[in-house]
C-alpha cells in the first residue's frame, strides 16, 4: 500500500450525495469554513437535471497555492451515496482516503487497499438523537461536517460563527445546528485521529470575495443601467434573472415613493423575451434576458433584427451542454459560433468573454455600455462553471464618476437646432447612425423601424447599391466595435518562444496553473487570453509571433480556433486545438497533459486525464 | 413601404383641431395595398380617431409585426416613431416599448395571420398581462401577401377563391381575448366607420389591453361568393350589440339619451363612453355574460359587433410590476447606479 498522502492546504475533497437530501447547503458551509481559515478554495457542484434522487457530487479544491481551476483526481472521497458508491471508491488517488457511513458493515471488496478507509457511524448517531425523518436527513449532513473538521483541522469555532451567520435571528435553528455539529466533532475526538489532509490557518484569501458568475452579471446589469428583464427559465441561467430580481429589491427602489426603478418579466418563452428587450431598447430602455443554448436558438430572428434595425440589446448565454437538450447541468463553451454568428443572412455580433464573476460583474456593466455604443446586440457569454458555481474573485470596484454610455442619441434639442437626421446616416465615418427615442419631437426625427432594407434616412428600398452601403457600413461599425472590446490579456512566458497558447473564459484559471506545470517541466509557452469578439488586432500580431498556437476551449469541434481563423484569415495549420468537452470544467492536468503530448519533449508530466 | 411621401402643404381652409393639427397631420405615406382593401379604411378610421382626441402625434407610438395588415402604420401618423417588428411578435416588442416608457400611447397593428397563427402565444400572453395598448387585428381570414392560402381565423366550411373548403375550426381572438383578461374588447367591420372611430378612440383612451377584431375584407382573395369574410357576408350577418360615442373627460358636452337605451361607463382617464345599446339586455361590464352572447349568436352564424367588454376600473402591467411614474428610459445614473458605497457593503456580505 502506498504510505496515506500527507497534504496541507493542497488537496481535494470530493462528496458524493443524493440530489434532494439537503446536502448543499453543508458542502458549501464545509468550503467556506476553510475560506474563513484564510485558504483559498475552489469549489464546484456537479449535478443533475433533476430535484430529487439522482446523483449528485460536490468538489471542493482546497489550495493554499491560490489555483482556482479544477486540479482533477480526488484525494478524500465523502461517499454518502450508495448508487455511486464503486465508481466514487474507484476515483481517489493511491494512498487517498475515503470517508463514508460505517453504521451498515460493507464486505471488503467494497473498499481498495491502496486508499486510507475513515468509517463514521453516521446514521447511528443520527438516529439515535433524532426521530424525525427529515431531522435526520438535514442533521446528518451537518454531523459530517462536524466530523470532517475533526479529521481534517478545520476550527470548529468558524463553523460555529457560519452557522450563526446562515440562521442569524434563529437561535434555536443555531443551537441545533451547533449541537449536531458537535456530535460528529466528538464521535472523531473520541474514536479516530486526524488524516493526512490538514487545512492550517493562513492569509491566503485576502479581501477576495466569493460569488456566483450568475449573481456577479446579475449586479453588473443592476450597475450597467438596466431597467427592463425580459427572460424565461432554463438551468444554467435562471439564477442570473433571480439575482437581478433580488438585488434591484434592495437597490432600485425610489426611497420617496417604494416604487420599482426597474421591470421584470418572466416571459412565456425566449422569443417574448428578446422581444420584449427589442421593444425596451428600441423605446431608449437599457434591457437584457439571460438564457442558454437552446434560448440563443430560439432568439436568432430577433438577434438579426437587432442586428439589422439596430436597436441596442444585451444577452446573458449562460453555455451549458448541448446540442438540443444536451447536458443542461454540464458545462460547456460551445455557443461561441452560434451566437457570433447569430441570424440568417450574413450577421456578426459582439461578444464579451469573462473568466471569472469578477469580470462577469465588470462585462456584465460594460455591455449596456456597449449595446447603447454599438446599437446592436452585445452577448455577454458565461457558463456554467462560471455562472453557478461560487469563485474566489477580487472585490467588486465601481468608480462613482464613471457615467452610462448612451451613445448617439439626437435629442429635442438637437433637433429644433436643425440638426440633419437619417437613422441610418453614417455622421461620424465610424458606421455608427444616430437614434431618436419615440416620442421626442412632435415634427422631427419620426421614423419607421423595420427588418427590411432601407435608405440612410429610414425610407423602405429595394436598390442594391442602397442595401450594400448599408450592409458595409454595418462593417464599418463591427470595426468600430474592435476598439471598445476589452482588449486580449498576455502572459508572457518566462522566456523567448515560438510557442504560443490562446484561451478564454472559465478556461483561465486552470490554463495558468497549467503553464506553470509545463514551465515547471522546462516548456514555455507565450499565452494570450481574449476577452471578447470582434477580437482586437493583438490576436493576429500573436499569432504571427509564434510557430505554433495552441487553442485551448471547451467545445468538440474547437469553435475559438475556427472564429480566429475565419476572421483573421489564419492557417489552419498554425492553430492547435486542445478541446475538453465533457461537461465536466476543464483542469490544468488535462491541458498540461495535451500540451506536453504535443510539444512531444522528454519529460512527461506524471500522469494526464483523458477526456472522460 | 415609404417610397413616397405625401407632400405636406396643406390648405389653409382645413380644419384643425384642439393641438392646432390638421387631419393631414395625422396620415403617412401613400399606401402600396390594393384598391378597396379594408385595412386602408382601418388606416382612415385610426386618423379620424387620433384627430379627434387631439393626440400628439409623436407622443404615440405604433407597432406591428408581418403582413399587409402589419404594413399598415407606415400608412398613418407619419411623425409618430414606427416599428415593423418580426413576424408574430409585435406583442413582446410593443410590451418592452412599454415598459420603457409608460408614457407614450402605444398602438399595435396585426393581422389574422399574425395574431391567430405565428403569433397566438404572444397574442393571448400580452392580453393576459394587461399591457396598456390598443391591439387591432386587421382580420380578413386569408394571407393575402402570400395570395390567398386561409389563416387561422377562416371560418370553417368557407371557401377560398380557388374553390378550397376550409375544415378547420376558427379561432375567434375575440372570445379568446374576453377570456384572457383582455379589459376591453371590441369587434367592428373595416367598412363601418361610424362604429370603429368611436371604438378606437375608446380604446385608445382605455388604461390596459384594449382589443378591436377588425373584419377588413380582402378584396383580392377574400372577397367572394362562399367567404364569411366579405363585405357582403359581413353586412349581411353583422349584429351591432351597441353604438359609441366617446367623451373625453376633458370635455364638458352633456349627453342626453333616453334612459334603457344608453349605458355609460366612465373610464380611469376621465373619458366616458357612451353606448346606445341596440341589443337588448347587453351589459358591457360584464365578461362572462359576453363570452356568453358571443357563443350564442356566433351558433346562429351571426358577426356581432360593438363593445363587448370594458373594465372601466383596469390596472396594466406597470400597475402590476409597481413601477415609478417616470418613465424608465429617463431614469438617470444617480437614479440607476448604486454607486461605490454600496458595493463596499455587498463585497463584505460575500466573504
Amino acid at each position: 500500500m502506498p504510505s496515506p498522502l500527507k497534504l496541507t492546504n493542497d488537496f481535494v475533497v470530493k462528496f458524493a450525495n443524493v440530489n434532494g437530501s439537503g446536502s448543499a447547503s453543508a458542502n458549501s458551509m464545509f468550503a467556506k469554513s476553510v475560506l474563513r481559515m484564510g485558504v483559498p478554495v475552489a469549489a464546484r457542484n456537479i449535478f443533475p437535471s433533476n430535484i430529487q434522487g439522482l446523483p449528485t457530487w460536490y468538489e471542493v479544491r482546497v489550495t493554499g497555492a491560490g489555483h482556482l481551476g479544477r486540479r482533477g483526481g480526488v484525494d478524500l472521497m465523502v461517499a454518502m451515496n450508495p448508487q455511486t458508491w464503486d465508481k466514487d471508491v474507484a476515483e481517489i488517488e493511491p494512498g487517498g482516503y475515503l470517508f463514508y457511513d460505517s453504521t451498515k458493515p460493507l464486505p471488503p471488496s467494497k473498499f481498495r487497499d491502496d486508499i486510507t478507509v475513515v468509517g463514521v457511524p453516521l446514521t447511528r448517531i443520527t438516529n439515535n438523537a433524532y426521530s424525525v425523518p427529515r431531522e435526520r436527513q438535514l442533521f446528518k449532513n451537518i454531523i459530517y461536517v462536524g466530523a470532517l473538521a475533526a479529521l481534517l483541522g478545520i476550527e470548529i469555532g468558524v463553523i460555529e460563527q457560519l452557522l450563526a451567520e446562515q440562521f442569524a435571528g434563529r437561535d434555536r435553528l443555531i443551537a441545533s445546528n451547533i449541537t449536531a455539529l458537535h456530535m460528529g466533532r466528538d464521535w472523531v475526538a473520541e474514536n479516530l485521529k486526524p488524516i493526512g489532509l490538514q487545512v492550517r490557518r493562513s492569509d491566503g484569501v485576502g479581501d477576495r470575495i466569493y460569488v456566483e458568475g450568475n449573481q456577479a452579471a446579475a449586479l453588473g446589469a443592476v450597475y450597467g443601467g438596466a431597467t427592463v428583464c425580459a427572460w424565461y427559465p432554463i438551468t444554467p441561467s435562471t439564477s442570473l434573472a433571480e439575482a437581478f430580481t433580488s438585488y434591484c429589491e434592495d437597490l432600485r427602489i425610489d426611497p420617496a415613493t417604494g416604487k420599482a426603478r426597474y421591470a421584470i418579466v418572466q416571459a412565456e418563452d425566449e422569443i417574448a423575451s428578446i422581444g420584449i428587450v427589442v421593444g425596451a431598447g428600441w423605446n431608449g430602455s437599457r434591457a437584457f434576458t439571460a438564457t442558454s443554448g437552446p434560448g440563443i436558438s430560439l432568439m436568432t430572428e430577433f438577434i438579426g433584427l437587432s442586428y439589422f434595425a439596430e436597436i441596442p440589446a444585451v444577452i446573458f448565454d449562460v453555455q451549458r451542454g448541448g446540442p438540443s437538450t444536451g447536458m443542461p447541468t454540464r458545462t460547456q463553451q460551445a455557443d461561441l459560433l452560434g451566437a457570433a454568428y447569430a441570424s440568417h443572412g450574413d450577421t456578426k455580433h459582439p461578444m464579451l468573454l469573462p473568466m471569472d464573476p469578477g469580470e462577469c460583474f465588470e462585462f456584465g456593466a460594460l455591455a449596456f455600455d456597449l449595446a447603447d455604443r454599438l446599437q446592436t446586440t452585445i452577448f455577454v457569454m458565461l457558463d456554467l462553471d462560471i455562472g453557478m458555481n461560487e469563485w474566489l474573485t477580487e472585490p467588486f470596484q465601481w468608480d462613482d464618476s464613471r457615467k452610462l454610455d448612451r451613445g448617439k442619441v439626437m435629442t429635442y434639442g438637437d433637433l429644433e437646432t436643425g440638426k440633419e437626421f437619417g437613422r441610418y446616416l453614417d455622421v461620424d465615418g465610424d458606421g455608427i447612425p444616430y437614434r431618436t427615442y419615440p416620442g421626442t419631437h412632435p415634427t422631427k426625427g419620426g421614423y419607421f423601424t423595420r427588418g427590411t432594407s432601407r435608405n440612410p434616412y429610414a425610407r423602405y428600398s429595394e436598390e442594391g447599391s442602397v442595401y450594400v452601403d448599408n450592409v458595409q457600413r454595418l462593417l464599418r461599425k463591427f470595426e468600430t466595435a474592435k476598439t471598445l472590446i476589452p482588449a486580449p490579456v498576455a502572459r508572457p512566458a518566462k522566456r523567448a518562444t515560438r510557442e504560443g497558447v490562446i484561451y478564454f473564459g472559465s478556461t483561465t484559471q486552470a490554463m495558468h496553473e497549467a503553464l506553470d506545470m509545463l514551465e515547471a517541466q522546462g516548456r514555455h509557452i507565450d499565452a494570450l487570453r481574449v476577452r471578447g469578439f470582434p477580437f482586437a488586432d493583438e490576436v493576429n500580431a500573436f499569432i504571427e509571433a509564434h510557430e505554433r498556437v495552441f487553442v485551448v476551449e471547451q467545445n468538440r469541434d474547437g469553435q475559438l480556433r475556427t472564429l480566429i481563423m475565419n476572421e483573421g484569415g489564419i492557417d489552419p495549420g498554425k492553430l492547435t486545438a486542445v478541446l475538453h468537452y465533457d461537461g465536466t470544467p476543464i483542469t490544468a492536468r488535462f491541458i498540461a497533459g495535451e500540451i506536453a503530448a504535443h510539444m512531444g519533449a522528454a519529460r512527461q508530466p506524471s500522469y494526464t486525464e483523458a477526456a472522460e | 413601404m415609404t417610397y413616397i411621401t405625401k407632400p405636406r402643404l396643406h390648405h389653409p381652409s382645413l380644419a384643425t383641431n384642439q393641438l392646432g393639427y390638421t387631419r393631414r397631420d395625422y396620415e403617412g405615406s401613400v399606401s402600396t395595398l390594393c384598391a378597396g382593401c379594408g385595412h386602408d379604411s382601418i388606416s382612415a378610421s385610426i386618423i379620424q380617431a387620433c384627430y379627434e382626441l387631439d393626440l400628439p402625434p409623436h407622443r404615440l407610438a405604433k407597432l406591428s409585426g408581418i403582413g399587409c395588415s402589419s404594413k399598415t402604420p407606415d400608412y398613418f401618423l407619419g411623425n409618430s416613431h414606427g416599428f415593423n417588428t418580426v413576424h408574430g411578435r409585435m406583442p413582446s416588442v410593443l410590451t418592452g416599448a412599454n415598459l420603457a416608457n409608460r408614457e407614450l400611447i402605444y398602438l399595435g397593428v396585426s393581422g389574422d395571420g399574425d395574431s391567430a397563427s405565428i403569433g397566438l402565444g404572444q397574442f393571448a400572453h400580452a392580453m393576459r398581462r394587461g399591457v396598456n395598448m390598443t391591439y387591432i387585428v386587421e382580420n380578413n381570414g386569408v394571407y393575402g401577401l402570400t395570395k390567398g392560402q386561409f389563416s387561422a381565423t377562416s371560418d370553417k366550411g368557407s371557401k377560398s377563391k380557388k374553390g378550397v373548403v376550409n375544415h378547420d375550426s376558427a379561432i375567434d381572438l375575440v372570445s379568446m381575448a374576453l377570456q384572457l383578461g383582455a379589459t376591453f374588447v371590441a369587434r367592428s367591420f373595416s367598412g363601418d366607420k361610424t362604429q370603429l372611430v368611436p371604438l378606437i378612440k375608446a380604446a385608445l383612451s382605455h388604461k390596459g389591453a384594449a382589443f378591436i377584431d377588425c373584419l377588413s375584407p380582402c378584396v383580392q382573395f377574400n372577397n367572394h361568393a362562399g367567404s364569411t369574410k366579405s363585405y357582403d357576408y359581413v353586412r349581411e350577418h353583422n349584429e351591432a350589440v351597441n353604438r359609441l360615442d366617446v367623451i373625453l373627460g376633458r370635455h364638458t358636452i352633456e349627453v342626453d339619451y333616453a334612459p334603457g337605451t344608453t349605458t355609460t361607463v366612465t373610464q380611469h382617464d376621465g373619458s366616458v363612453l357612451n353606448l346606445h345599446k341596440i341589443a337588448e339586455h347587453y351589459d358591457p361590464t360584464d365578461r362572462l355574460a359576453a363570452i356568453a352572447y358571443l357563443s350564442e349568436r356566433q351558433a346562429k352564424g351571426e358577426v356581432v359587433t360593438g363593445l363587448l367588454y370594458v373594465d372601466p376600473e383596469a390596472e396594466d402591467l406597470h400597475a402590476g410590476l409597481d413601477t415609478v411614474e417616470a418613465p424608465l428610459n429617463t431614469l438617470s445614473d444617480a437614479e440607476l447606479t448604486p454607486g461605490s458605497a454600496a458595493l463596499a457593503k455587498i463585497n463584505a456580505d460575500l466573504r
